[in-house]
Formats: C-alpha cells, sequence, structure tokens
C-alpha cells in the first residue's frame, strides 16, 4: 500500500472541485445558448412593444385595407399595402431569376459536374453570396439599370425590375447550394437503378433525382423567397424610395425595407408616429418571412425524413 | 443478324436514343452557361468598381475624411468605424456563439428544451437583418442607452451572425470522432475537461472559418446600422482606445458615434454628383475587396484543416 490511498482526501478535494466547476461552466454554455431564445423573444417584444402606439392612432383596418402610405407627410395615410405590393413585385422578379438558375446549377453541379469542377466553383459561389448587399445595390443602379434602359425605353432610373434581377442573381447561390445539398441526399442506388434501365444523365436527374428531392428543392425556393422579401439595400438604392401601389415591375416603387430605410435615415424623435411606424412595417415584414421560414423549416424536416 | 438490322422499330429506338443523347450534351452546355454567367456576373462586379473607382483609389482617399466635395473625400472614418465595430462584434460573437455551440453539441440533453434552442437558432438565421436593426434601435439605442454608438452596432451585428458562428462551430464539433471523447472519459477527464483540451482545440479550425464567414457578412451589412442612425457625415475619428496615462486602455470609444464602409458607399450611391458615384465605386472596391479576402482566407483554411486532419 502506498502513501496515497492511505490518503485518498486530496483526491477526494479534486475531484469535487472538478466537478463543481463542471457544473458552473455547464451554467454558462447554457446562458448563451439561451442567448438565441433571448434574441428571439426581445426582436417580438420590441417590434410589437413599439408598434402598439402606432396601432393606436391608426385602427388595424386601415392599415391593411388603405392604399396610401404617406406617414410623412402633412394629410398621412397609413395604408400598408402599396409597401406589401412593392416586396412582392420585386420579390417577384428576382425569383423569376434565381429559381430558374439556381436549380440549373444544382442540377448541374449535382449530377454532372466532375468533382474537380464542383470542388472549385462551389467556394466561387460561396463568394457571390457574400458581396455586401449595398454593392448589389450599386451593381443594379449603375449597371444594370441603364442597360435595361437600352432594352426598355422610358424606363425610370429608378425601377423594381432592376432591383429585382439584382436580388435574384444575389440569391442564386443560395439557392443553388441548398438545393444541390438536396439532391446530393437522393441515394445513389436511385441513380443506378436509372440507370440500368438505360436513361440518360439528364432523364436521371430529372425525372430521379429532382422527384426525390422536391421538398429539399422547395424548401431552397421558399428559403431564397425570404430572403428577397428581407433584402432591404438593393431597393433602397436601386428601386426607388416612393410608395407607389402597383404591379408593374418597370415602375418605381417602396418596398417595407426601404420605407424603414428611409425613415432611419432622417432624424425623428423617438415617440414620432413615424418612428412608430417603422417598427409596424417591420412586424408585417417580420410575419411574411416567418411563415416562409416556417414553411421552409417544415418542408426540410419532411425532406430529411425521406429516406 | 442482318434481319434484326432491317428492323425499322430498330431506327426508331436508336433516333430516340441519340435525341436524348443530345438532350444531355444540350443541358451540361446549359449548365455550365449558367454557372459561367453567375461568376461572370462577380468577375464583372469588381472589375467594373475597380475601373470606375480607379482614379480615387489611392493614399489620399484612405488618409482623408468625408467632404462635400468628391474628389476632396475619403473613407478614414469609416474604415476606423467599421474596424471597431467589428471588433466588438468579435469579441462578442466569438465567445457567445462557439459556447452556445458546445452547450447544443457536447452538453444538451435531448428534450424539448434543447429543441426549442436549435428552433431559435435557425430561426434568427431566417430573420432579415432589418429587424435587428429594429431590435437594436428599441432595445440598446433606446432602453439600454447605449445611443447611436459602436457598441449599439457591434452588438447588433454579433446577434446577426450569431446563427453563423453556432452552425460552423457545431458543424466542427461534431466532425471530432467518439472515441477522442471516449478515450479522455476512460482517463477520467470531466466532460469539461474533454471539451476543453480535446474536442475544441481539435475543431478550432471550423470554429475559426465561421467566425471569419461571420465577420465578412457583418461587415457588408449596411441596413441593420442605419437603422439604428449612424451618421453617414463624420468628420472626426472615435477616441483611441490606447492612451498616453495609465490604464493605458480606454474604452470610451465604445460610446462614440461612428460611420462604417457600407454606409458611406450607400451615401455615395445615393448621390446624383457624379464625382460621389466615383468614390462610391472606390469604397465598393475597397469593401468587396476586404470581404472576398475574408471568405478566400476562410475558403483555405477549412481545406488545409480538411487536408491535415487524419483522426
Amino acid at each position: 500500500m502506498t502513501a496515497n490511498s492511505n490518503n485518498p482526501a486530496p483526491f477526494r478535494d479534486s475531484i469535487r472541485r472538478r466537478r463543481l466547476r463542471d457544473r458552473g461552466i455547464e451554467a454558462l454554455l447554457l446562458a448563451a445558448g439561451l442567448v438565441a431564445v433571448f434574441a428571439t423573444l426581445a426582436i417580438v417584444w420590441i417590434l410589437v412593444a413599439e408598434a402598439l402606439p402606432f396601432f393606436d392612432h391608426v385602427p388595424l383596418r386601415d392599415f391593411l385595407t388603405d392604399t396610401m402610405w404617406t406617414p410623412l407627410f402633412a394629410e398621412p395615410r397609413y395604408g400598408i399595402m402599396p409597401l406589401v405590393a412593392g416586396t412582392l413585385v420585386t420579390t417577384f422578379v428576382a425569383l423569376v431569376v434565381a429559381i430558374p438558375a439556381g436549380t440549373l446549377i444544382a442540377i448541374y453541379l449535382s449530377e454532372f459536374a466532375t468533382h474537380r469542377l464542383r470542388e472549385a466553383v462551389k467556394p466561387a459561389l460561396e463568394m457571390l453570396g457574400a458581396v455586401p448587399t449595398v454593392v448589389y445595390g450599386y451593381f443594379a443602379l449603375v449597371m444594370v439599370t441603364p442597360f435595361l434602359q437600352k432594352l426598355i425605353p422610358g424606363l425610370p432610373g429608378f425601377n423594381m425590375l432592376s432591383a429585382g434581377l439584382v436580388i435574384g442573381i444575389m440569391i442564386v447561390p443560395y439557392v443553388a447550394s441548398v438545393s444541390e445539398d438536396a439532391m446530393r441526399a437522393v441515394p445513389n442506388y436511385m441513380r443506378e437503378g436509372s440507370y440500368a434501365m438505360g436513361a440518360t444523365r439528364f432523364q436521371t436527374a430529372t425525372r430521379v433525382v429532382v422527384p426525390g428531392a422536391l421538398s429539399g428543392i422547395a424548401a431552397a425556393y421558399i428559403l431564397g423567397i425570404s430572403r428577397a422579401v428581407g433584402e432591404t439595400m438593393v431597393v433602397a438604392v436601386a428601386a426607388g424610395l416612393q410608395p407607389n401601389l402597383t404591379w408593374n415591375p418597370t415602375e418605381s416603387a417602396a418596398t417595407i425595407t426601404a420605407f424603414i430605410v428611409q425613415v432611419s435615415l432622417g432624424d425623428l424623435p423617438h415617440d414620432s408616429i413615424g418612428y412608430q411606424s417603422i417598427f409596424a412595417a417591420g412586424l408585417v415584414l417580420l410575419v411574411i418571412t416567418l411563415v416562409f421560414n416556417i414553411a421552409g423549416f417544415a418542408l426540410t424536416r419532411r425532406f430529411r425524413e425521406a429516406y | 443478324m442482318a434481319v434484326v438490322a432491317e428492323d425499322p422499330s430498330l431506327y426508331a429506338i436508336r433516333a430516340g436514343v441519340l435525341r436524348r443523347k443530345l438532350l444531355d450534351k444540350a443541358f451540361v452546355i446549359l449548365g455550365l452557361l449558367v454557372l459561367v454567367a453567375a461568376l461572370a456576373v462577380l468577375l464583372a462586379l469588381f472589375l467594373d468598381l475597380v475601373v470606375q473607382g480607379a482614379p480615387r483609389l489611392n493614399w489620399d482617399f484612405i488618409t482623408s475624411y468625408a467632404s462635400r466635395k468628391p474628389e476632396k473625400a475619403g473613407i478614414l472614418a469609416a474604415w476606423v468605424g467599421t474596424s471597431l465595430v467589428m471588433v466588438v462584434t468579435a469579441c462578442v460573437a466569438m465567445p457567445i456563439g462557439v459556447a452556445a455551440a458546445i452547450y447544443l453539441e457536447e452538453y444538451a440533453p435531448k428534450n424539448w428544451f434543447t429543441a426549442i434552442i436549435e428552433i431559435n437558432v435557425t430561426n434568427l438565421a431566417g430573420v432579415p437583418s432589418i429587424i435587428y436593426g429594429l431590435l437594436a434601435l428599441g432595445l440598446f439605442v433606446y432602453k439600454f442607452n447605449l445611443g447611436q454608438s459602436i457598441a449599439a452596432a457591434g452588438l447588433t451585428l454579433a446577434l446577426l451572425i450569431l446563427p453563423i458562428v453556432i452552425v460552423a462551430t457545431r458543424e466542427a464539433v461534431r466532425a471530432v470522432p467518439r472515441s477522442i471523447r471516449e478515450a479522455a472519459y476512460a482517463l477520467g477527464a470531466t466532460r469539461w475537461e474533454v471539451t476543453a483540451h480535446h474536442v475544441l482545440p481539435y475543431s478550432m479550425g471550423g470554429v475559426l472559418t465561421g467566425m471569419i464567414i461571420g465577420l465578412s457578412r457583418a461587415i457588408g451589412e449596411t441596413a441593420p446600422i442605419i437603422t439604428i442612425g449612424a451618421l453617414s457625415f463624420i468628420a472626426f475619428l472615435p477616441s483611441p482606445p490606447i492612451t498616453g496615462e495609465f490604464p493605458f486602455l480606454s474604452f470610451a470609444w465604445l460610446k462614440d458615434a461612428f460611420t462604417a464602409m457600407p454606409i458611406q458607399m450607400f451615401n455615395w450611391v445615393s448621390r446624383p454628383d457624379p464625382g460621389f458615384r466615383i468614390n462610391a465605386a472606390a469604397a465598393g472596391a475597397i469593401l468587396l475587396g476586404m470581404t472576398l479576402l475574408m471568405n478566400g482566407v476562410a475558403i483555405w483554411l477549412r481545406y488545409r484543416f480538411r487536408k491535415k486532419i487524419n483522426w
């Protein structure tokens, strides 16, 4: 018997100390995890709390049905519809670009490209997605709009078409990468079965892989939509800041996000109705993106369980 | 044999095969075209910014304040502001993000409570950045009385990139094989000792990559900082973080007003004067150069760590 085992107290102390420290650290780590929960709660709380006084002034019915949004005029009107319309039009234009291009790139990378090409292209696509949005705004205003003006005479300098097209380019990497992940998750034996029946790669891709990954691809589209809806700088720079109830993308119109930026650029006092109106607008934006996010989340879950 | 070759239905089959093979080739070309087009946009964007901004891309531009005269204006206040905001963002997002990720991967029991945290992280990643700006305006600027300061902006961007850091760290931590943890447990290590001595050091590459990607996202974020009310015309620098007298470090800059690179660029883009457009292009070239460089470093790091690791 050595001296150590005759006197186990120091070991017990050390173990107790380490266990205690472990418990303290676990609490700290949990607190960090809870930051995410608190952030979500804080977002909802702040938006609702700051928007509530706004709805004291403006009945919800007017807010949802009035067709004018002029909160900074002498005779203010508070109908959210023009801003929602602007948001939906730019989003729609963006999707017309991003969905075909993103899906094509995803199919190509997942089913056709060699391993080396894929490894080289994915980081490049990642970089395309990392470009600051204000730079995309510059791109829309200074490069895309003059080009479109040559094709469409009479196109105003600020228009939703150019902003939407650029947002579309912006979310291509996003749509492509999420859909590619979904397609790569389709098990290889399904492809092999298709090849064994004499199908070409194109037939395999469009009739086996894409249907197999459909919910994942749909989730990619929906996440892309929620990106486009929340996009701010491109529309603030290139689509104009005038609320305008129109479904015509060649016109100039403000989106929900552009309105928030416009008000923030001015110096509104804390308790003015203009200040409260950006929180009401933000609340609408949050609800729209939340609906899309939940749908996307539900779809990804389904697709994970598919095989 | 000859009889089969003369069978007319065989020609139809051959024609069908040929047609499908052609379709296959056509799709390859289409796919490559779209891919090249997307990447060409990135190249065109960068080249255009550099070419347009070339007359202003010089030392004076980097060392001058904003000005009413476009040829005299520079980005000094903007890049200093951006750097300080990034310091705050990194100092807040890194520890919280890594800690949250470790909790979720190493500690959290599988129950509804953990599920709530996970759903919140996923959800936060999908919230538009301008909503973070509104949160910061209501919470940091007015409720916490931080004002329109570097601290408020840094905290906002830290929240914004938190999901990115958490997801990247979780992936890195998950890649550490179970056997390593079990070996450490077998020697009597506590859970924290296993995490701090083994899991974290081995996943540092992934953690760093996620952090850099998060910061490269934060550096270009404009909307949330505009919402807080960052000024776009500033002709002074925040108070210096290092002072001559004891204790040599000062945190007064945290409460200072600031401007940032993307705000400066937005301000110049929105002006009709073509001189400011040139400034916007120059600022954009520098901003884009910074983000691409950060992403490049992150991709390189990921590649290196992936190659080096042999479990």
